[in-house]
Order: C-alpha cells, then structure tokens, then sequence
C-alpha cells in the first residue's frame, strides 16, 4: 500500500516537472526564434536565459572589429531589463573598461514592451555612433569631442590590443586591418 | 498547529470566554451581520446557505506582511472557519510599524507563525495552519486542497509565479483545479486589489506592463556626474560591489554588505559635496524599497477581504475586475474589468492536442503542426520542459538544434508532453500535448 502510495506521488510529480515553462522562458523563445538578425549579428545560445551576442560593424569607427556581449536574463524578465555586458576590453566613450553599456534602454528607460530585439538595435547604434554627451568613459567621450581625428586613431589602435593611459584593450579585430580598406 | 476541538465551537460562545479579549467588538459584529445579510440564512441548489459555504470554505493567504496582517484579521473576523498562511519571510523590527500581528519579541521568528499563533489565541475556533516556506515549495495537491487565494505580496515576481501556476491547474484539472484569486498590491498611497478566475477573465501576467519597471538611474550619471545620494549608492551597489567582489552576491538583508555600500557611498558623496547617505537610504535603494503605509494596506485588504467573502459565499456580485485605490491627493478609486491580453505569456495561448506514433521524426511532427489549418504556421520553434527541440533561428542554435529533427519523439519526451510552440504568427505561444498512439 505505502509503495503504491510512493509510485502516485512520483508520478505526479513527473507530472509536474510536465509544466509548460516560465512566462519569461516562453517570451525569450518567442524572441529569440524569431530575431531578425543581419550577417554582421551572431547569438550563440545554448541556454535561452544566459546568451552571447557578436557583433561586427560594418562601417564606422568600430568598424572590422568584433564585439562580444553577455546577456544574463532573469524570471523577472521582462518586468526587469536583460543584463548587458560587453567582454571585451574596449576605448568606447558609453562603454567602460569592466565592460558596463551606457544604454539607456538598458537601464532608466526600460519598458517592458521593448525586447531584446530593440537592445540588439541600441548596442549596433552605440558603435555606428558612439554618444559623446553621454560618457561612461570620460577619456573617450572628451577626446571625441575635442580632437575627432585622434580619437579615430586611438579607437583603431585600442582595437589592435595595445595599450592606452595603462589600460590593456583587447585584440578585436577579425582579420588583417588592411582588408577593410580606408582607414 | 494544534487544531482547537476541545474549544467549544460557536464562535461567540468560544470568543465569549474570559481569557480572551476584544469580545465584545467580536460578538456585536456578528449581531450586527446577522442582521444586515438575511441572505445568509438562504440554502442556494445545492442546499449550502452562505454560512454553510463560509464555513466550509479554505483559504490560502499568501504574504502575511502588511497586507497580509490585515487580511489574516480580516478574515478570522468575517466569520472564515480554515486559513492556510505561507511566508518565507521572518519578522524584521523595521515590520512593527504596521505589522501588527508581530510584537518586539517575535523579531527573527517566521512571520507565518507568528500571525497564526496570534490569531489562535484570539479566535481559537478557527483552523489556523502555518507553512514557513516559499511558494514555489508547496506541491500541487496543497493548493488543489483550497477554494480561494488571497494574495498580499509586494514581490511581481511571486505574484508572476502564482499566477502561471494557478492558471496551469485551471488547466490540467478543470474545475477542480478551479481557484480563484484575490490579488492585492499596495504602494505608498496606491493600492489595487484584483479578481482573477482563471481562464475566465485577465490574469496577473496580462496587466504586467502597468507596473512601472525599478527606478533606475544612468549608469553614466552614476559613474560621472553623480548629483543625488541615491546616484552615489548605486555607484557602490552597482559598480564598486561587483569589482571589489566578483564572487559574493549582494545581499540588501545583510547589514555588513549594506554598511559597507554606505562607507563607499558616503565617500563619493563627499568628494562630488552630496549629502543624505544613510543606512535606511542605502537598503532602500538596493532593495527597490517603496515606504508602505499602513492605511493603504487596510484599505486594499478590506477590499481583498470583502472579495473573498463575496466570492465564497455568493452573497453579493464580485470585482469585475479591477479595482484601483490611491490616497496620493485625497481620496481615489475606480473599478473596471481590465481587459485579456491576447498576447499574455500566461493565459494567451492556444492548446491542441496530438496522438502520434512515439517513432514519428520530430520533423514530421513539425510539418504535421505546420500542416494544421487552424494555425497556419510559418516556422515553428519548439521547447519541452525547458529543452530546446528545435529553433528557426538564431543560427547557432537552429545547427545545435538541427540533429533532433531526425530524432525519434520517443526518444526526447516522454507520452503525454506539453511541447511550447512560438511562431511568428502566434501572439504568444501554443501548448500542444503529445500522447504516444
């Protein structure tokens, strides 16, 4: 009788493991299933809540780089916003060395009806154009402001892996610079 | 937890007894019930008059923090005979104020116990039952075990979770797994209180844009131009934390962790000559804490109170279904029936069911769904207890994917399955049960 017993609970509990996913795990599939990404984007998920985003810039000053992101997304999703961090090491005035984006969808003005779509759009605008009146990287932001020219060479020389005021920036660049031309 | 038979069991008679105060209040109230709702002594079809219901009836509370002090009384008070309590919380001193349930030597004791032992010893005629535990720990069977749920919970995400569990029970067990909701929320002088009958009407989860989102500020403002205290905790919390310690999360209860954002933040806030870092500020800040006030709490439990008795009872028609309170700038409220969100992840989706041989490809059962008139899907992708099956995009996880398609379903779930289907034609998602032909 106790067995019996046991085999009903066991069962029901097999039953309920059977329950369909989270609101959030169901949204993020729906998202994700459905991204409209261009070549220049690439997720790699293997699990829907924890995924990496690369990116490579097709023109700009970010341009021939690659840039990697992490994206940590919670049950709270989406009534909290998606964690956004970038991997790298990188000279970019709305992006601080640790990796912290100055996006504001990312932060005050995140709403749940955007989706993570509309995140990937604001991260590819932040290196087509980087924000100056906005600094998480004051260097970067003053210098792009002040002299144009010399933050383009510094932003190219970052994205080699050199180093720049004591900063180790990572290598991003995907090949060899002179394939992408005029820079 | 000792149920009170030994008690004598007319209400007034047991409340009568001299050890017990505040009888007086008690007795009068039901004289006073007695005669206003005559109805009470009807029988409905089934032969159950309201009291017999109110009698019967067993109710989940879940939160006994403010709210749920309030309700917990007003409920014992209303005449309800069994009540089930679950917190996962302990008493805090800062909870005193307007957890009146919980005295000075109670700080630290589980707040579910604590409001069930008071309540015992005020009203020993009725079944109090305590559960010091999450919800997300209690089985399927506990809750099936009750008429209705009240809900007095400051967390969205718990709320969240009741929500899509206790629609999934309306769902897998038809009427029986049929319970209403109460949901009451509060914060500062606003408060809403909401009937949920699930499938019925809108769930938690259709209205969950209303909630506006955690104050957060500019992580560049906070890293470079700080101008309020709030900006400088932030600068702690959020930036200084994690790089001083990468491996040890913060924990906003912890009051080493809370005075250890506080010495940052107050050094910061020296050197940019702002002012008004304290340690309430600083909790207040990482733990998103809104100030609860004590009246609005009473207001949305009555209001949650006088639902459920409603609801129980059928004295009176209920909230259909939204009721909004806010005492901000006089005195404010309005009711309306919020409507369904088509595209709620919860109780938006479309259901289908399916009896396939268990050696079909998953492929196949692809184009079967795909096949389907009704639905007219484009390109599906599908999950089973949070497995990927198979995903259209994005690419990396379309090849991951790809070698399941020539799988056997057999082989990657088991008969009677509930696979989560997204597609771009669907607002939300499609559950499709699978039993093995």
């Amino acid at each position: 009788m106790h067995k019996l017993w046991q085999q009903k609970k066991k069962e029901a509990e097999a039953h309920k493991t059977n329950q369909r996913g989270s609101p959030a795990r169901i949204r993020l599939q729906k998202e994700l299933g459905e991204l409209e990404t261009t070549p220049d984007l690439e997720v790699v998920a293997t699990d829907l809540m924890h995924f990496s985003l690369i990116y490579r810039p097709q023109e700009g000053h970010y341009h021939g780089g690659e840039f990697r992101f992490k994206f940590d997304i919670s049950e709270s999703y989406p009534h909290e916003a998606p964690k956004v961090l970038c991997k790298q090491t990188i000279f970019h005035p709305n992006i601080d060395p640790e990796g912290h984006i100055c996006l504001n969808i990312l932060r005050e003005e995140w709403n749940p009806v955007l989706n993570i779509q509309a995140v990937i759009f604001g991260l590819q605008l932040l290196f087509l154009e980087p924000n100056k009146d906005d600094p998480l990287n004051k260097d970067a932001a003053e210098m792009m402001a002040k002299d144009r020219q010399e933050f383009i060479r510094t932003v190219r020389s970052s994205m080699r892996g050199r180093s720049i005021g004591g900063i180790h920036y990572s290598n991003v660049l995907v090949a060899p610079e002179s394939s992408y031309g005029s820079y | 937890m000792s149920p009170t038979a030994a008690v004598e069991p007319t209400t007034t008679a047991a409340l009568s007894s001299p050890q017990v105060p505040c009888i007086a209040g008690v007795d009068r109230y039901l004289k006073l019930r007695a005669a206003h709702v005559e109805s009470f002594e009807l029988a409905d079809e089934s032969g159950k008059t309201p009291q017999d219901l109110l009698d019967e009836a067993k109710i989940l509370v879940i939160g006994a923090g403010g709210l749920g002090c309030e309700i917990l009384k007003n409920l014992v008070m209303s005449g309800f005979k069994h009540i089930d309590v679950i917190d996962m919380d302990t008493i805090d001193i800062s909870n005193l104020n307007r957890q009146f349930l919980f005295r000075k030597r109670d700080v630290g004791r589980p707040k579910a116990e604590v409001a069930a032992e008071f309540l015992r010893r005020r009203a020993p005629d009725v079944n109090i039952t305590a559960h010091y535990k999450r919800i997300q720990d209690m089985s399927e069977e506990f809750y099936l075990g009750f008429t209705l749920i009240v809900c007095g919970l400051d967390s969205i995400d718990a709320r969240r979770w009741i929500n899509a569990f206790i629609y999934s029970l309306a769902e897998q067990h038809g009427f029986e797994g049929f319970k209403p909701i109460v949901d009451g929320g509060t914060e500062g002088f606003k408060g809403n209180v909401r009937v949920i009958l699930p499938m019925q009407n809108a769930c938690f989860e259709c209205g969950l844009d209303l909630f506006s989102p955690k104050t957060t500020y500019p992580i560049c403002t906070i890293a470079n131009t700080p101008r309020l205290p709030e900006h400088c905790i932030e600068w702690a919390s959020v930036l200084e934390w994690p790089r001083v310690f990468p491996d040890k999360k913060l924990d906003g209860d912890d009051p080493d962790h809370i005075n250890w954002l506080v010495d940052q933040a107050t050094a910061r806030a020296a050197q940019f000559s702002i002012s008004g870092i304290t340690y309430s500020l600083t909790q207040g800040v990482v733990k998103n804490i809104i100030p609860a006030i004590a009246s609005t709490n009473a207001i949305i439990a009555a209001v949650c109170t006088n639902e459920a008795l409603k609801l129980v009872t059928s004295c009176n028609p209920y909230l259909d279904n939204y009721m909004f309170y806010s005492g901000d700038d006089g005195v404010y409220s309005h009711t309306f029936p919020y409507a369904q969100n088509e595209s709620c992840m919860v109780c938006g989706h479309k259901r289908k069911s399916m009896a396939v041989a268990p050696d079909m490809a998953l492929e196949e059962l692809i184009e079967l769904l795909k096949e389907d008139p009704s639905l007219q899907l484009k390109s599906p992708s599908l999950t089973v207890d949070s497995t990927n099956l198979y995903f259209q995009r994005p690419k990396a996880l379309e090849e991951r994917t790809r070698p399941n398609l020539e799988k056997k379903i057999g082989d990657l779930f088991a008969s009677g399955s509930t696979l989560t289907v997204t597609d771009p034609v669907l607002p939300t998602s499609l559950q499709v049960t699978v039993v093995f032909a």
